[in-house]
């Protein structure tokens, strides 16, 4: 059986922070990641490999840089890993980038496709879905168990205020959340490894885009602009021991007529 | 026209259709006028009225046994057939986790964009393009996104982004039924099975007073704090994604971009940052109390009352205060 897992390298969005001034992101020194429920997702293939056998290919589009969450894949347990690196990639929206991660698996075949349910520094939770759609295959969203059984897979899966159980032929597309599993740790031996694995990488001279078709430029969507959230004016602030602190809040509630107390 | 896509689920609506209708009646106003619902399901007729007099000016009923239940390969399918027949300028679905679902797949074969998790939406005065803005960079930044070529432009809007618009049952309006081509053959994927979840807690959007708890309550059992200041409060406990992250609390309970979207008369914030995607969910919220030791913490700036200070003496002094003044109110009763 051959599992595909898309991952994505994303910034660690708990240490991003905003310059107050320029309204821009500081990306200086932030650490860039696999995104977390990629990890689920890869760990999911690994464990598929583990109990039916399985080749785990790990795909990532990005910059050259992305490579280190591949080289991480390998430590893990990944047997193959994939970059697509083009510049006329660049600034690719949900829907370039799923026809693009789409073709990529047609080239190199599967039998199940994994993915995170989102990326944490754009939470859209769109392009796995979308994959499917191109691809034409059944999706599953947001999977927190997931078992095979000849050509079929059972998935558990969360929503608002059910669980489902749902069950599709291969192939097939799965989005994981992070209680699907607990991702294991990079193998010390692979880790010796990972550095001498080659990593394929493809281009558009490849996957043949029309280059209108794809990046920025064949995005349907595009940013007008970004800012920083003009706050309200400031409320008032109490500086004082932790018996006043209680007191006005008390008062407030009472003189605002928030609530009764 | 506009259109709107509104859930529901064994043959009631959730409100989230009703709030884009209500957020599409006025966007119309750039257009021309026309709100049109769409409903999608079986034996859901009575469903139609509703919409108009939320201020649809259009509902259209697809009708077919094979969409009794939620199923991705039907909702998709049967959607896309409207869309291509009615060529809506907008496309407006909540952004439930079912939306979520539906809504990528439907855009992607439309071959249109789609923006999710909108947190406003405007039409631009000269281009007519429909404005969806959104946190990005983990809600750190706000983006508007534009769809300038392709149609419709698709958002997606989390519950209780935008409040439920007055219903007015002499509106009148138009009602279609939309009979779709689906066979069994469509539907790929089989739902064996529909666990209910227990619920633990009361619906966190309908709770009028929450506390809720960040990374700087350090502890799950310290959330038992927030727990009883929160009954003595009568409302319910509520957290951030950290919060959750850490396993302190259960998904259900997060506010945020990536959880819920609240607007209770009173939001009590302890030992919470307050990054964008937090404030996304929660600063619609009539009264806001911070409590963090950091006085810069974005929290401290949306809160009409910041207190700077370690939160736990003082959530401790406020129960002890709550406690008390219920007392002498019982003594009084008796």
């Amino acid at each position: 059986m051959r599992v595909l897992v898309f991952a994505k390298q994303v910034p660690d969005t708990t240490e991003v922070r905003v310059d107050p001034v320029k309204g821009t992101l500081i990306r200086d020194g932030v650490k860039s990641i696999m995104n977390p429920e990629d990890k689920n997702a890869l760990e999911a293939a690994l464990q598929l490999k583990d109990k039916y056998g399985a080749k785990v290919t790990v795909i990532t589009m990005g910059p050259p840089s992305a490579e280190a969450i591949l080289r991480e894949s390998y430590a893990m347990g990944a047997d193959e890993a994939v970059l697509i690196t083009d510049p006329l990639y660049a600034g690719a929206d949900t829907w370039v980038t799923s026809m693009i991660l789409a073709k990529t698996a047609q080239i190199i075949g599967f039998d199940l496709i994994l993915t995170g349910r989102q990326a944490i520094d754009g939470d859209t939770a769109q392009v796995g879905i979308e994959i499917a759609e191109h691809l034409g295959i059944p999706v599953i969203a947001y999977a927190t168990d997931i078992t095979l059984k000849d050509n079929m897979v059972v998935v558990t899966r969360e929503l608002d205020n059910t669980y489902e159980i749902i069950s599709t032929n291969l192939p097939c597309l799965i989005t994981c959340t992070k209680d699907l599993n607990k991702p294991r740790y990079m193998r010390v031996t692979n880790i010796f490894g990972c550095f001498d694995k080659p990593i394929t990488h493809l281009n558009n001279s490849v996957l043949k885009f029309d280059k209108n078709e794809v990046g920025l430029v064949g995005s349907p969507t595009k940013v007008r602009k970004t800012f920083t959230k003009g706050s309200k004016a400031q409320g008032t602030i109490f500086n004082g021991t932790p018996e006043e602190s209680a007191e006005i809040i008390l008062s407030k509630l009472k003189t605002e007529k928030i609530i009764n107390v | 026209m506009i259109m709107v896509y509104c859930e529901q689920r064994n043959g009631e609506l959730l409100n989230v259709g009703p709030e884009l209708v209500g957020k599409a009646v006025e966007l119309s106003k750039d257009f021309d006028g026309n709100v049109t619902a769409v409903i999608c399901g079986h034996k859901i007729n009575h469903l139609a009225e509703l919409l108009i007099h939320y201020g649809a000016s259009r509902v259209i009923v697809i009708e077919h046994p094979l969409l009794e239940k939620y199923n991705v390969d039907a909702y998709t399918e049967a959607l896309y057939q409207v869309v291509k027949s009615e060529n809506p300028e907008i496309l407006l679905v909540g952004a439930t986790l079912t939306g979520r679902e539906l809504g990528p797949r439907l855009a992607a074969r439309l071959k249109t964009g789609l923006t999710a998790d909108c947190t406003n939406l405007e039409i631009d005065t000269e281009s007519k393009l429909l404005l969806m803005t959104r946190p990005a960079f983990g809600g750190n930044l706000m983006a508007t996104i534009i769809c300038p070529d392709n149609r419709p432009q698709m958002a997606t809007t989390r519950p209780g982004v935008f409040p439920m618009p007055q219903s007015d049952s002499q509106r009148r309006g138009e009602i279609i039924l939309f009979t779709p081509r689906l066979s069994k053959e469509d539907i790929r994927i089989k739902v064996e099975k529909i666990i209910q979840k227990i619920r633990k807690h009361k619906d966190l959007t309908a709770e009028k007073v929450l506390v809720a708890g960040g990374r700087g309550v350090g502890s799950k059992e310290n959330f038992e704090l927030l727990e009883e200041l929160a009954d003595l409060l009568g409302g319910g406990i509520a957290g951030s994604r950290a919060a959750v992250d850490e396993g302190w609390l259960s998904k259900d309970l997060q506010v945020g971009q990536t959880g819920k979207v609240v607007r209770p008369k009173l939001y009590i914030a302890v030992g919470i940052s307050g990054a964008i995607q937090h404030l996304a969910g929660m600063q619609e919220s009539e009264y806001i109390i911070a409590i963090n030791k950091d006085p810069e913490a974005p929290i401290m700036k949306v809160a009409d009352l910041a207190i700077v200070g370690d939160w736990k003496p003082i959530v401790r002094r406020l129960i002890q205060q709550l406690k008390q003044t219920m007392d002498i109110q019982e003594e009084k009763i008796s």
